[in-house]
């Protein structure tokens, strides 16, 4: 199935969770947040949450930053 | 001085200088610079994770968390929407409740918009934020974010990343009178003599990044910061003299031939 994932689409696994999503993409989950269809997981449940095809997926993290100017727009 | 501490909603904060993590050639550098500074405190933006480079490198392998108190900011917001959905997804990632409230109103001065930042600053602090709101020189707003439930304000000293100093210290002043909540002056600064003279005003801090990051040699630059900022919490704290049109001889006149 087919999920868009940080404004890209992506080929995953039928009922693929949140975690092993992360995990494939060698991503440590302690350090991110997650996005589904625009609503926050609930990092406890990275595990228990499947991706459904079509979903809008964004994993955020945080990157050199001080002011808006650092931004590159 | 060592027992001068800046408290913020029940958090202790070591140092008086805070700083950004933009604009550093390298993590290495990001990482000496912020050593050098002393600063405690670092800004980081909240951004889509690289997903294409596996080998990407984290931010927080340099600046660690355990270190450091990571302040997430909303940089790059222009709407009170967004700003409380980079605030959310900042807190998610599950490192504090503390957030850097931006919301940008123009994109050619970066000054805020104020009536976005109070209207989604009263949403954050509803939710449990510690809220940070990056703000105009302008006491009213100021009084505004406090009544609300601000516990500090983070007014600008000039445009940020201009390095113009502080371009109305009167209002800064009037601001710092206004409100009973630590004051923190936030972008604008070009050089040492610029942060010493926030302190001298009488700030509780200042947040920088440009002026360091931008300086052909950052790490000296975030070391000459380090000590304007003592120096200009020290001298606030002795207080000066008034300034006067003529001389006063220091040396006594008994005793002269």
């Amino acid at each position: 199935m087919r999920i868009t994932l940080n404004g890209e689409a992506r080929e995953v696994t039928e009922g693929q969770s949140v975690a092993a999503l992360l995990a494939d993409l060698g991503i440590q989950a302690e350090r991110v947040a997650v996005e589904l269809n625009l609503k926050i997981v609930d990092r406890r449940t990275f595990t228990g949450t499947s991706l459904r095809d079509g979903d809008r997926v964004e994993v955020i993290g945080f990157i050199g930053g001080g002011r808006s100017d650092d931004d590159e727009r | 001085m060592s027992d001068d501490r800046l408290t913020i909603a029940g958090i202790d904060f070591r140092s008086r200088l805070w700083v950004g993590t933009g604009k550093y050639k390298d993590f290495i550098e990001t990482q000496k610079a912020i050593e050098a500074s002393g600063a405690d405190v670092v800004t980081v933006a909240v951004r889509r994770v690289n997903i294409t480079d596996r080998k990407s490198e984290n931010l927080l392998d340099y600046i660690s968390p355990k270190t450091y108190k990571i302040l997430p900011n909303t940089a790059g917001c222009y709407t009170v929407e967004d700003a409380l959905r980079y605030a959310r997804l900042a807190r998610a990632a599950g490192i504090s409740d503390m957030v850097k409230l931006e919301v940008i109103g123009d994109e050619k001065t970066l000054f805020p918009d104020t009536a976005g930042l109070i209207e989604a600053a009263k949403i954050l602090v509803k939710e449990g934020f510690i809220v940070f709101p990056y703000t105009n020189d302008d006491p009213i707003v100021a009084k505004r974010l406090v009544d609300i439930g601000c516990q500090v304000v983070m007014p600008l000293a000039a445009p940020i990343g201009s390095g113009l100093g502080i371009r109305n210290p009167y209002n800064l002043k009037i601001l710092m009178e206004a409100v009973n909540v630590p004051v923190i002056v936030d972008a604008g600064v070009g050089t040492a003599s610029d942060a010493a003279l926030a302190m001298e005003y009488g700030a509780d801090a200042v947040l920088m990044n440009t002026a360091i990051a931008g300086a052909k040699e950052p790490i000296l630059m975030a070391e000459a910061m380090k000590y304007a900022v003592w120096a200009g919490r020290m001298a606030y704290k002795a207080g000066r003299i008034p300034r006067k049109l003529y001389a006063t001889a220091s040396s006594p006149i008994e005793g002269m031939l």
